[in-house]
């Protein structure tokens, strides 16, 4: 008990805990996480909020992102700059979203940014061959790929501009109960 | 600056005048030539965010890169795919200018979660819809549009970033947060899609001018105050209890492990196993607190006659342990009283003196409201979750969209572990393999001959699964009507035998042990039966994974079913009906046994079967056939044993009160010996798992066969079947229902004031007319409910379809719209061109 106070006050947890899917004690753990990544940059005392920042490359050696094949994207979309440097603030909201508890609709505004590769704010063909290309390790014929890709921005697409806007995507993922579920990561 | 305040509003009313009247045409062109003039005006405020860098150029009029404003910033650091993105964009071809563009990168579908300020304005939006609706009903206006609030309410008017403009945008937000209920604020800020310092700095807005402010101020009344401090204790606890509920998650990182693993599919075994333990835990505290403790504290005088322990009675549940708190015989059919130790005897004149003012416990009054009520709050609890479950997994299911679902969707982000996640990716490979060629078959189409054939093959299929269901359940009749008669002749002759004591010894150790017999022969055929269905379905061809594995649940919950209720009707039929055949005092207390030791039989039979069906196989398959496959684990199998056994244990409950904490014990150590054989032994199943429709059907088999079985088998022995003579709490009566109604007739002569409740009892409880309204208007109200969730979901693909319309009619206009903005555009050009110029030139 008397630990917790001296990494964040009673406010800023109460704050965290308004704002984010997490209890005092998950955001502790977070906080200890967070620090395990790099105990000489992250401070334990978090009451002054210090403006450190962790670089993609050792958030995405966590063990819970490593083997993802869109842990850059993961982390680059949760990233205030987009290229993947993570304040302990970004590093909460990431696992918040990611947690079970979050909205299909939060989760599905973050999936769609981290399949949007090239920022476009649209899902493309090239952002799909991406996707794919990752999803099957490049098992998959060009061929093969690019009929998937047509098919599907076929399948989603409702505007006929031959790529998928947020509002395809939502639509989409509304009919795909085992998003919520699969969508999540367990820290 | 009223171009701002211009909405692409998916307003259906507004669609029709733009589309049916094209002599408005030119309104709508002037008021965008208005936008135009505003938003190159804008330019002059040199926004350097928003300066898109090809701009600097000026030859190059046709900017190309379309990025919403805080993107735009890093956009240098993506040149590559930037090059790419510029091939592929169709709008390129066309010259667009950077005005329109401009327009273009703020609509709606592009910033959506990107902008803040266009986030701040949709909350804002939503949490007035939330304030208005807290006042008044909700309209059908309302409901369409929370439905799909992101295509409305994203305005362009924030977007362009105009920082008081947003400032005034957020403090809106933070009043309409701060009319909002605690519950609701905490809601509405989690799900704001903005970072958690935007949302603290919110938080702390919202909260301060409500109850900040007070505790500042020093002329804040002495109530007012203390109603601040009970707000506030409330909300702490509140907390701590809620992080207590967090800490009480069960398993929380076994189950990261198999999830991280094997995925969703065979972690949704797990959660259904800790469901279950939880439905457990519930009832075991229940009869422990109301049945076993006061039972135990009055403990009659220990029988005389003491039996040898010999280790058999573990496995049987019989010799010593007949008469203990774990069987219904043992239970008191007094009124037990607290104080004095002796007044078990009801002759006993209670009032002596030294004796301390008394708590009464009617014995048989408990057992009766406490077996129903719990079965009662199971009910609630399973129909509850049953229709959250549905709500959750079964929203609109169509066919379509299926593929790029797949892409999006398939990806389980919980798998962590290197060869998993290399598996994962191999099955969405083959699955998207195999959906590629569905796609192309469904083009194709099949010949009658070869649809006939495959019919042929199903329903021979069907014929050989339900003939050998039919046997099994045919052997476990005539094997039980069989045991029954031998337990009969053995009884006899002991009986006869009672002279010799070594040899009676012997024989009832013997008889015993041939208990066990039945059990074990079930367990067996449920253990084999399995197998044989899985080998029939293998010859089977489906059209989708999802079909077989419906099949395959379908035939074992046949087999299931079918042998408890041979089950019930051999105890409930044979044995309960004529109990002086086999000599039993207590016949209760006999099927509480048998309950007994099938649950105990089936882990055993578990137990064996994951060693030689999973670790032997996996032995086998390595050493001897030097191959790498693991077998998979069969979560539907493993379920539904999951659900047999549960189904045991609710039978039994009211038999054996205590069944429940046997049930808890065999679940922890099932889901430590599963844990670990699937570590050992499996891999992670190749087929596509729907986890989330499957939990809901797994939900649904739990409630209505198994669940519904157990409580109408369990209603009718309290209402029909007549209790034994000599023992347990219903001794003396004619059925066990007859407790409440002794109790209220007492009652009645007691104490007369209490008339009122012996009527409530008479017409509710007794009365069938009661019973079967109250069940009718049960019905009624599912009834109700699916008509009405029926009704939605037409509602809800009719909608669809609208919106299907809409959307594209919408996408013709907005290409349309861009013609027309870019036509007008050049012929403003000049001027515009050079305020742009300036404003080039002064930002840099």
């Amino acid at each position: 008990m008397g630990n917790k106070q001296t990494i964040f006050t009673d406010e800023q947890l109460d704050a965290y805990q308004d704002c984010t899917f997490f209890t005092r004690k998950e955001i502790l753990r977070l906080h200890g996480r967070y620090h395990e990544l790099a105990p000489h940059l992250v401070p334990m005392d978090y009451t002054e909020e210090p403006d450190v920042k962790l670089p993609l490359a050792l958030i995405v050696n966590m063990p819970e992102l490593k083997e993802n094949p869109f842990r850059n994207r993961i982390v680059e979309s949760f990233s205030e700059d987009g290229l993947g440097n993570l304040s302990f603030n970004d590093f909460v909201d990431m696992f918040s979203v990611l947690s079970e508890m979050a909205p299909r609709e939060l989760k599905a505004i973050y999936a769609f940014k981290i399949y949007d590769f090239n920022v476009d704010n649209y899902i493309c063909k090239e952002d799909l061959e991406k996707t794919l290309n990752k999803l099957t390790r490049e098992e998959l014929t060009a061929e093969e790929v690019n009929l998937v890709c047509e098919k599907s921005i076929e399948e989603a697409d409702l505007d006929g501009d031959n790529k998928l806007s947020f509002a395809d995507f939502e639509n989409m993922i509304a009919r795909a109960p085992d998003f919520l579920s699969t969508f999540h990561i367990r820290i | 600056m009223a171009a701002r305040n211009i909405n692409f509003d998916m307003d259906l009313h507004h669609m029709e005048v733009t589309m049916e009247s094209p002599v408005d045409e030119d309104v709508v062109h002037s008021s965008f030539s208005r936008l135009i003039e505003e938003q190159s005006g804008s330019l002059d405020q040199g926004h350097g965010a928003l300066e898109l860098e090809d701009l600097s150029d000026e030859r190059r009029d046709h900017v190309t890169y379309l990025a919403a404003p805080s993107w735009a910033e890093h956009g240098q650091q993506r040149g590559q795919d930037l090059e790419v993105a510029m091939v592929n964009d169709p709008l390129i071809d066309e010259r667009w200018s950077s005005a329109t563009l401009r327009v273009l990168s703020s609509m709606p579908s592009r910033t959506i979660g990107r902008s803040r300020g266009a986030i701040i304005s949709q909350y804002y939006n939503r949490t007035m819809q939330l304030c208005r609706r807290r006042q008044t009903r909700p309209t059908i206006r309302d409901f369409s549009r929370s439905a799909r609030p992101s295509i409305r309410g994203y305005g362009v008017e924030s977007d362009c970033g105009d920082g008081s403009e947003e400032e005034r945008k957020k403090d809106q937000l933070v009043n309409n947060l701060q009319k909002l209920s605690i519950s609701d604020r905490v809601r509405m800020l989690r799900a704001m899609p903005l970072s958690v310092a935007e949302k603290s700095d919110l938080r702390k807005r919202a909260y301060n001018y409500k109850e900040g402010r007070p505790i500042s101020s020093s002329q804040m009344s002495c109530c007012s105050r203390l109603k601040y401090y009970i707000i506030i204790a409330l909300r702490q606890s509140w907390y701590s209890w809620l992080s207590f509920l967090h800490s009480l998650q069960l398993w929380q990182v076994p189950l990261k492990r198999v999830s991280g693993r094997f995925g969703t599919g065979v972690l949704s075994y797990f959660l259904f196993l800790k469901i279950l333990l939880f439905f457990n835990i519930f009832l075991f505290l229940i009869n422990g607190f109301f049945l076993v403790l006061p039972q135990a504290i009055h403990r009659p005088p220990p029988a005389n006659l003491s039996q040898k322990f010999t280790g058999l009675e573990l496995l049987t549940g019989g010799g010593s342990f007949t008469n203990t708190v774990m069987f219904y015989g043992h239970y008191s059919h007094r009124t037990l009283t607290s104080g004095c130790r002796h007044s078990d005897n009801a002759s006993v004149p209670t009032d002596q003196p030294g004796c301390p003012p008394r708590l009464s416990f009617n014995m048989p009054l408990a057992y009766f409201f406490t077996i129903g009520v719990s079965f009662f709050i199971t009910c609630i609890i399973l129909v509850y979750s049953m229709s959250k479950s549905f709500g959750k997994s079964f929203r609109i299911n169509k066919s379509q969209g299926y593929l790029a679902v797949k892409v999006f969707s398939s990806w389980d982000f919980k798998v962590i572990k290197r060869t998993s996640v290399k598996l994962q990716s191999e099955n969405i490979c083959t699955q998207l393999k195999e959906l590629l060629g569905e796609v192309s078959r469904r083009e194709e189409g099949q010949s009658v001959l070869h649809r006939l054939g495959r019919a042929l093959v199903h329903g021979l299929a069907w014929i050989l699964c339900l003939i050998s269901t039919g046997g099994a359940a045919l052997a476990v009749y005539y094997f039980s009507e069989y045991m029954h008669k031998d337990l009969e002749t053995r009884v006899l002759e002991t009986r006869d035998l009672e002279t010799r004591d070594l040899e009676t010894g012997q024989r009832l150790l013997e008889q015993q042990a041939s208990l066990l017999a039945l059990p074990v022969v079930v367990s067996s055929l449920n253990l084999l039966m399995p197998g044989l269905f899985n080998a029939v379905g293998w010859m089977e061809v489906y059209d989708s994974p999802s079909i077989r594995t419906y099949v395959a649940i379908f035939r074992n919950l046949l087999l299931k079913v079918s042998m408890l209720g041979v089950l019930c009707y051999h105890w409930l039929g044979r044995v309960a009906a004529d109990p002086g055949k086999l000599l039993l005092q207590c016949w209760e207390s006999f099927v509480g046994q048998e309950l007994y030791r099938f649950l105990l039989i089936d882990f055993i039979f578990t137990v064996l079967g994951t060693f030689f069906g999973e670790f032997l196989w996996r032995m086998c398959s390595q050493r001897v056939l030097k191959r790498k496959r693991m077998p998979e684990f069969d979560i539907a199998r493993n379920v539904l044993e999951l659900i047999y056994g549960q189904t045991l244990a609710w039978l039994g409950v009211l038999f054996s009160p205590l069944l429940p904490a046997v049930q808890i014990v065999k679940l922890l150590l099932l889901f430590y010996i599963k844990k670990a054989s699937l570590m050992q032994n499996c891999q992670a199943p190749r087929r596509p798992w729907r986890a989330s429709q499957m939990s809901t059907v797994f939900i649904t088999l739990l409630c209505f066969p198994s669940f519904l079985g157990a409580a109408v088998s369990v209603t009718y022995t309290m209402w029909t079947i007549r209790p034994s003579q000599d023992c347990g709490p219903f001794r003396g009566l004619s059925t066990m229902f007859q407790a409440g109604k002794q109790w209220m007739l007492e009652l009645k002569t007691a104490n007369p004031n209490l008339t009122w409740l012996t009527w409530i009892h008479t017409t509710m409880v007794e009365n069938p007319l009661f019973l079967f309204i109250s069940a009718g208007i049960f019905l009624m109200v599912i009834y109700f409910h699916t008509q009405v969730v029926d009704g939605q979901r037409k509602v809800i693909s009719l909608l669809q379809e609208q919106i299907e319309n809409l959307v594209s009619i919408v996408g013709e206009d907005k290409k349309f719209l861009i013609t027309r903005l870019q036509t007008i555009h050049e012929q403003r050009r000049p001027p515009s061109r050079k305020t742009h110029r300036a404003s080039e030139e002064s930002c840099f």
